[in-house]
């Protein structure tokens, strides 16, 4: 189970997606997260589709790999499919009881579908090809203009990087303490969810006592090899422009542009 | 100044917020690291020891008396990114000490932090990771890498500050046998090699055996100070402290009390065997006069 979680998972690459400059490709996501939004037609997610296609192929990345990524998430887009395909209000095509679908009702729930699976395969991707890293020093530099109404950049880079490094080892500590849980007779795969609920709790304990622990630790550490915030900090890895951050930029600007213009000939649905 | 670190009557107490009630956990420390020296402390659990690493670069600072690096009074605020520096820590568990998600930004964060220049840094991580020998795994994960790899990287996380003085609070104590040899070989090694001073913490007596000097903390107190050869023959003495004894030198503890009469002072097994080789030689020559 916990196996299947791609979060913060990276492949290390050379591809032109791995040699984009983190800052553009969270500029490039963030633009993407709005068009996936913006669309508003079945022609625009065609051509969403095509510009995601053409970048997994240029990555590298195995498209079996990024698609697994939707199997953790699968019960919830189901579920959101379901939901809005049945409460949709508007012209009914079928009807059951108490249950009716309605032609409005369809296309709201493809389009709900279709926003998820493009918002998680375009993060993926995103994760998948650039190093936690980069990505939180992106994110430090992007943020760091806003340093002047106060926001922690630093801070939010410092505690995201710290997340990503301990995600694989509170992933293996959850496991053993279930194994350990389980020997002692402890089920949490079976019994309804109120019995399974309760089962969490003997993990979750420990889990959290040990979490604890290793913070006091790792505070200390960095104390003690002069951690002192963001201040007058230098960094091995400097970002840097360079010229396939500008092919990025105008790749984006034309899908934004291809985007927009869809849009705009073909209207709504 | 030969003492990279003199400790000075050193007192501190833990303050409970609630009661105002105060343990003594250090009462009266005193002792010098030398220069180039490999200091090992031992005691029971409890007996202070993590405390006394933690006054050593300033971590916590003394309830009454007085700690200096390199001429630094750990007690001057001013002064304390300069005595940090100087001591690089490596604790028990190498997982809580990595802050990065690759090896060699890991050991880029201390100098990352001091502001060193990039090519400098470059220059630092590179030399660290040759030293401990984990040149080959710079672009790894950590939490892929043995017990003892990630304590070799944490040991090149500290040397990347150049430091003065090592301090090492226990970091074999979570590793495998072989992982432990890989650490204490590294270890050895800086001493030897690169004249690093070390202040190595541990329950392992045959580690401690490989020191120049030893400290038996109790209670917050120096029970016994020493060379190793001075030290380990006091077996009644280390036992009442809670220790074990090297088991070369309690072979020969044993043996003596049958009164063989044998130099207590092999602490390995090629020393022990050696002298009981002497004892044995000795014994069939007098058998052999009439
Ligand atoms: N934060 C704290 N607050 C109160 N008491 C503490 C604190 N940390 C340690 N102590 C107490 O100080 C004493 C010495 O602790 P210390 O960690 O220095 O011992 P140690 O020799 O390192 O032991 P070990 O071999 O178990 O690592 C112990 O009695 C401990 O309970
Ligand atoms: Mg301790």
């Amino acid at each position: 189970m916990l196996k299947d979680i791609t979060l913060g998972q990276y492949f290390p690459g050379d591809s032109f997606i791995h040699r984009l400059d983190p800052r553009t490709k969270i500029l490039i996501i963030i633009a993407y997260v709005v068009m996936v939004f913006l669309i508003q037609n079945f022609i625009g997610y065609l051509a969403l589709a095509l510009f995601l296609a053409l970048c997994v192929a240029v990555s590298g990345i195995s498209p079996k790999y990024l698609i697994r990524g939707l199997k953790p998430i699968l019960v919830f887009i189901v579920f959101t499919g379901i939901f809005n395909l049945f409460l949709t209000p508007g012209e009914e095509i079928w009807r059951w009881g108490f249950l009716k679908i309605t032609v409005e009702g369809v296309r709201f729930a493809a389009f709900m579908v279709l926003r998820l699976i493009f918002l998680i395969l375009g993060t993926s991707l995103l994760t998948l090809t650039t190093s936690p890293i980069a990505l939180t020093d992106g994110m430090e530099r992007l943020l760091s203009p806003f340093k002047k109404v106060h926001l922690p950049s630093h801070e939010i880079a410092m505690m995201m990087t710290i997340a990503l490094r301990f995600i694989p080892t509170l992933l293996d500590e959850t496991d053993k303490i279930m194994k350990a849980q389980s020997a002692r007779g402890a089920s949490i795969d079976s019994g309804g969810i109120f019995s399974r609920a309760k089962a969490m709790v003997p993990i979750l304990i420990p889990l959290f006592i040990s979490a604890f622990r290793r913070a006091d630790e790792l505070a200390t550490a960095m104390e003690c090899r002069c951690y002192r915030g963001g201040e007058g900090r230098t960094r091995l890895y400097e970002l840097k422009f360079g010229a396939v951050d500008v092919l990025g930029w105008i790749y984006m600007a034309v899908l934004l542009a291809a985007v927009i213009a869809i849009n705009m000939i073909f209207g709504k649905f | 100044m030969d003492n990279i670190a003199e400790v000075r009557n050193l007192v501190f107490e833990y303050k409970d917020e609630e009661t105002g009630a105060s343990a003594r956990v250090l009462d009266g420390v005193s002792l010098d690291v030398r220069r180039g020296e490999f200091l090992a402390v031992l005691g029971r659990n409890g007996s202070g020891k993590s405390t006394l690493a933690k006054h050593l670069n300033a971590i916590l600072t003394p309830t009454s008396g007085k700690v200096t690096v390199d001429g630094f009074d750990t007690s001057d605020d001013s002064k304390l990114f300069d005595i940090r520096r100087r001591v690089g820590m490596v604790f028990q568990n190498p997982d809580n000490q990595m802050v990065a998600t690759i090896v060699e930004e890991d050991v880029a964060f201390a100098p990352e932090n001091l502001g060193v220049p990039r090519e400098e840094i470059r220059r630092r991580v590179d030399e660290a990771l040759e030293i401990v020998g984990m040149s080959a795994f710079k672009r790894h994960a950590p939490h892929m890498l043995s017990g003892g790899q990630k304590q070799r990287v944490a040991i090149a996380g500290a040397l990347a500050m150049r430091p003065e003085l090592l301090v090492m609070d226990e970091p074999t104590a979570m590793l495998d046998p072989s992982g432990r040899a890989e650490v204490i070989e590294t270890v050895k090694k800086l001493n030897r090699e690169n004249g690093m001073s070390v202040v190595l913490i541990t329950h392992y007596m045959d580690e401690a055996v490989r020191a120049d000097r030893v400290i038996v903390l109790d209670r917050g107190r120096i029970a016994l100070e020493g060379t190793p050869k001075e030290v380990f023959p006091q077996v009644e003495k280390l036992t009442a402290l809670g220790l074990d004894v090297p088991q070369a030198a309690y072979l020969i503890y044993m043996l003596n009390k049958h009164g063989l009469g044998l130099d207590a002072s092999a602490l390995n097994d090629e020393e022990c065997a050696a002298e009981l080789l002497r004892a044995l030689e000795s014994r069939r020559k007098g058998a052999g006069e009439p």
